[in-house]
C-alpha cells in the first residue's frame, strides 16, 4: 500500500482525513445549537441567521475563502485577536483548512439536523415534561436520541464536504504540502505538472473510496438507529 | 381536591370553566370541541390559561392574578394521553421508570412491582413500544404516569383509540386504580357508558362552559345534559349487590335499594357490589303492578319530578326505595296517564336491557 502511494500523497491523504474529521467534530455542537435555534427559536433576526448559515452553500467557495482571509488572516480582526489572546493561528495552517471546511460544510450539517428536529413529535416532549423532566433533560433524553439519525447524516455530509473542499481552502490557506495540501489541492497540483496524471488518478481513487466508505457507514448507523427506535 | 376556575381563548373558541371536585374519579364529559382537553391541558401545565386559578390538593398551580404558573415538570401531575405517547427509543421498563428519575427519592412511594402487577404488564417489560398493541400501550402509559408518583392523574380519552375488546381489557384496570390506587383521577370522555362505569363525579362541559357538575349518580339521570352525544345512553346509576346466580336461565339476580333486578348472567361472585346503569329509554312506567308480562324487573316507586327532555319526550324522575331512577316518557303518555310528582308508579325494565356496558364493578364508597 505504501508503495502504491508516494509519501507526499500519503501526507495529503492523512491531512485530508485529519482536516475533515476536525472540521466535522468542531462544527457538531454549534451545528446542533444553530439547528435548534432555527427550528424552534422565535427571535428577532432568525431569518438573517438562516441566510447567514446558508451563504456558504450558494456563494462561490473562493468568496468564502476570501472572507476568511480578511477576517481570520494574521492581520484580520478576528485572526489577530485569536493569535494574540489564545495563540490560535489559522492562516496557512491546517487549522485554517479545517475552519474553511467546517464553514463550507456547516449548512449541510445544520440542514440535516434541522430536518430531523422538525420531525420530532413535540407531544413526546410534553409527555416527558409531565413526568417531571426539566426542559434540558427533555432535550438530553428524548429529543437528542430521536434526532441521532439526522445528526449522523449531517456529520457524514459535513465530513464528505470537507474531504472535497477546494476553493475556500486554497484561497484561505494556500496549497502547502504537509500543512494545507489536502487531497483536492494535491490533485490540482498534479494536474498542473506534466506527467501528473497517474498521481491524480491514485488520489482520485482514494477520494472515491473514502466517500463511499463514509456513505456506507452512515447508512449502516442510521439503519441501526431506526431499528432501535421502531422495532 | 381539585379546584378549577379558568378563562382561556384559543382562536374563536372561548373557555370559561369553573368547577370543584373531590371525587376519586372525576369525569370531564362533553362533545368534541366543548373544551375538555383544554381543561386537562391547563391542569397538566401544557396550556397557560389567560385568566384564573387552578389548585390541586390545596397547592396553587396557576393563579394569573398573583402571577403564579408552575411549569409542567414541577406539577407532579400525571398525564395519560389519548395516543399513549410512549418514548419510542426506550423499552417498556425504561418508559415506566422515566418519571422516577425525576422524582425526589423520598417521594417515591409507588412500587414498581405493584404497578406492573396492577396493570398486568410484567411480560412486556423488555419490549419496545412499537411492538405493543393499543391496549398494552395504554396500560404502559398509565403505569408510566403512576410511577412518577403524581398528586393527580389526568387521562385524556385513554380508551378512545381502542376497539371495544381493548376497552373491555382496560376498564378493570382503571376501576382498580380508582378503588385501590389512592391517586385521584380526572378522566376526559365523551362516552356515557364509560363515565357511567368509571366516574364518581361528573363535570359536563358544553361549548366551553360547565353545564353541570356533581356526583355521577345525580348528573347522569338528567338526560338533557347529554343531548348532544349521549341522549340514548343517559340514565340512572344505582348500586347493587349480587344476590344469586340462576345459571340454568343464564341470569343473575341483583339486590338494589329499589328491589331485585334480574340481569344476564355475570361472573361476579355472590355478595359483590357493583354499579348498574338504568338507561332512561329502557324504562317503562305503569300505574298498576303489571301481571302476565315477560319483563322480569318491576320496581315500585314514586315520581319525584318531571323534567323537560328532547322533542316529544320528558324525563320522569323516580324515587324507588331510595334509589333515584329516571324514565324517558312521551308527553302524550304523561298527559294520558296523568303522571305528576308524588304519584305511585311501577318502573318496568327488560333484563336484556342490561348490556355488559351497563354493569361495572364498584366499591360502595365510590358511588
Amino acid at each position: 500500500m505504501t508503495d502504491w502511494l508516494s509519501p507526499e500523497e500519503w501526507t495529503a491523504v492523512r491531512l485530508s482525513l485529519k482536516v475533515a474529521f476536525v472540521a466535522m467534530a468542531a462544527s457538531l455542537v454549534p451545528g446542533i445549537a444553530i439547528a435548534l435555534l432555527l427550528e424552534r427559536g422565535r427571535f428577532w433576526g432568525r431569518q438573517f441567521l438562516d441566510v447567514l448559515v446558508h451563504l456558504p452553500l450558494v456563494l462561490p467557495p473562493v468568496v468564502v475563502g476570501w472572507f476568511l482571509l480578511i477576517g481570520f488572516g494574521r492581520r484580520g480582526p478576528i485572526g489577530s485577536f485569536l493569535a494574540e489572546q489564545f495563540g490560535i493561528v489559522f492562516s496557512f495552517r491546517w487549522t485554517g483548512a479545517a475552519l474553511a471546511c467546517a464553514i463550507m460544510g456547516f449548512p449541510l450539517l445544520v440542514r440535516a439536523i434541522r430536518l430531523s428536529i422538525a420531525a420530532v413529535d413535540r407531544k413526546l416532549e410534553d409527555a416527558a415534561g409531565t413526568l417531571g423532566a426539566h426542559p434540558v433533560w427533555v432535550f438530553a433524553v428524548v429529543t437528542l436520541p430521536l434526532i441521532v439519525p439526522g445528526i449522523i447524516a449531517g456529520m457524514v455530509l459535513s465530513f464528505a464536504k470537507a474531504m472535497g473542499e477546494f476553493g475556500a481552502t486554497i484561497t484561505f490557506v494556500s496549497n502547502i504540502p504537509g500543512e494545507t495540501q489536502t487531497i483536492p489541492s494535491a490533485i490540482y497540483t498534479y494536474t498542473q505538472v506534466p506527467g501528473g496524471e497517474s498521481g491524480a488518478m491514485r488520489l482520485t481513487l482514494v477520494s472515491i473510496a473514502v466517500s463511499v466508505a463514509a456513505l456506507w457507514l452512515s447508512e449502516w448507523l442510521a439503519r441501526r438507529m431506526r431499528g432501535r427506535i421502531h422495532a | 381536591m381539585l379546584d378549577v376556575d379558568i378563562q382561556h381563548r384559543q382562536g374563536a373558541f372561548s373557555l370559561n370553566a369553573r368547577f370543584q371536585s373531590d371525587g376519586k374519579l372525576t369525569a370531564l364529559f362533553g362533545p368534541s370541541g366543548s373544551g375538555k382537553t383544554t381543561v386537562v391541558n391547563a391542569i397538566g401545565g401544557l396550556v397557560r390559561p389567560d385568566h384564573g386559578r387552578i389548585a390541586v390538593q390545596g397547592r396553587m398551580l396557576v393563579d394569573t392574578k398573583k402571577g403564579v404558573f408552575v411549569p409542567k415538570h414541577r406539577r407532579r401531575i400525571g398525564y395519560v394521553f389519548q395516543e399513549g405517547r410512549l418514548f419510542p427509543h426506550l423499552n417498556v421498563r425504561q418508559n415506566l421508570l422515566f418519571g422516577r428519575w425525576f422524582t425526589p427519592r423520598r417521594e417515591r412511594t409507588t412500587g414498581f412491582e405493584s404497578v406492573v402487577e396492577l396493570l398486568g404488564i410484567g411480560h412486556l417489560l423488555e419490549r419496545r413500544p412499537a411492538t405493543l398493541s393499543g391496549g398494552e400501550k395504554q396500560r404502559v402509559a398509565i403505569g408510566r404516569a403512576l410511577l412518577a408518583d403524581p398528586q393527580l392523574l389526568l387521562m385524556d380519552e385513554p380508551l378512545a383509540s381502542l376497539d371495544e375488546a381493548r376497552k373491555a381489557e382496560i376498564f378493570p384496570y382503571i376501576e382498580r386504580l380508582r378503588d385501590e390506587g389512592g391517586v385521584p383521577i380526572v378522566l376526559v370522555s365523551h362516552s356515557v357508558p364509560e363515565i357511567a362505569r368509571l366516574a364518581t363525579t361528573v363535570v359536563v362541559l358544553s361549548e366551553g362552559r360547565v353545564a353541570a357538575s356533581g356526583p355521577a349518580s345525580d348528573i347522569l339521570r338528567h338526560t338533557i345534559l347529554f343531548r348532544q352525544t349521549g341522549l340514548t345512553e343517559a340514565g340512572a346509576l344505582i348500586e347493587a349487590q349480587v344476590l344469586r346466580h340462576e345459571a340454568d336461565f343464564g341470569l343473575t339476580v341483583l339486590q338494589a335499594g329499589a328491589g331485585t333486578l334480574t340481569v344476564p348472567l355475570l361472573d361476579h361472585p355472590t355478595g359483590s357490589r357493583m354499579r348498574v346503569r338504568l338507561r332512561a329509554r329502557d324504562i317503562i312506567l305503569s300505574l298498576h303492578e303489571p301481571k302476565g308480562m315477560s319483563a322480569l324487573n318491576v320496581l315500585p316507586g314514586f315520581i319525584s319530578s318531571i323534567e323537560e327532555a328532547e322533542g316529544p319526550s320528558m324525563d320522569v324522575q323516580l324515587d324507588c326505595g331510595g334509589d333515584a331512577l329516571v324514565a324517558r316518557v312521551t308527553r302524550k303518555s304523561i298527559a294520558e296517564l296523568g303522571l305528576k310528582p308524588g304519584l305511585h308508579v311501577h318502573a318496568i325494565i327488560k333484563s336484556i336491557a342490561f348490556d355488559p356496558d351497563a354493569l361495572g364493578g364498584a366499591k360502595p364508597e365510590n358511588m
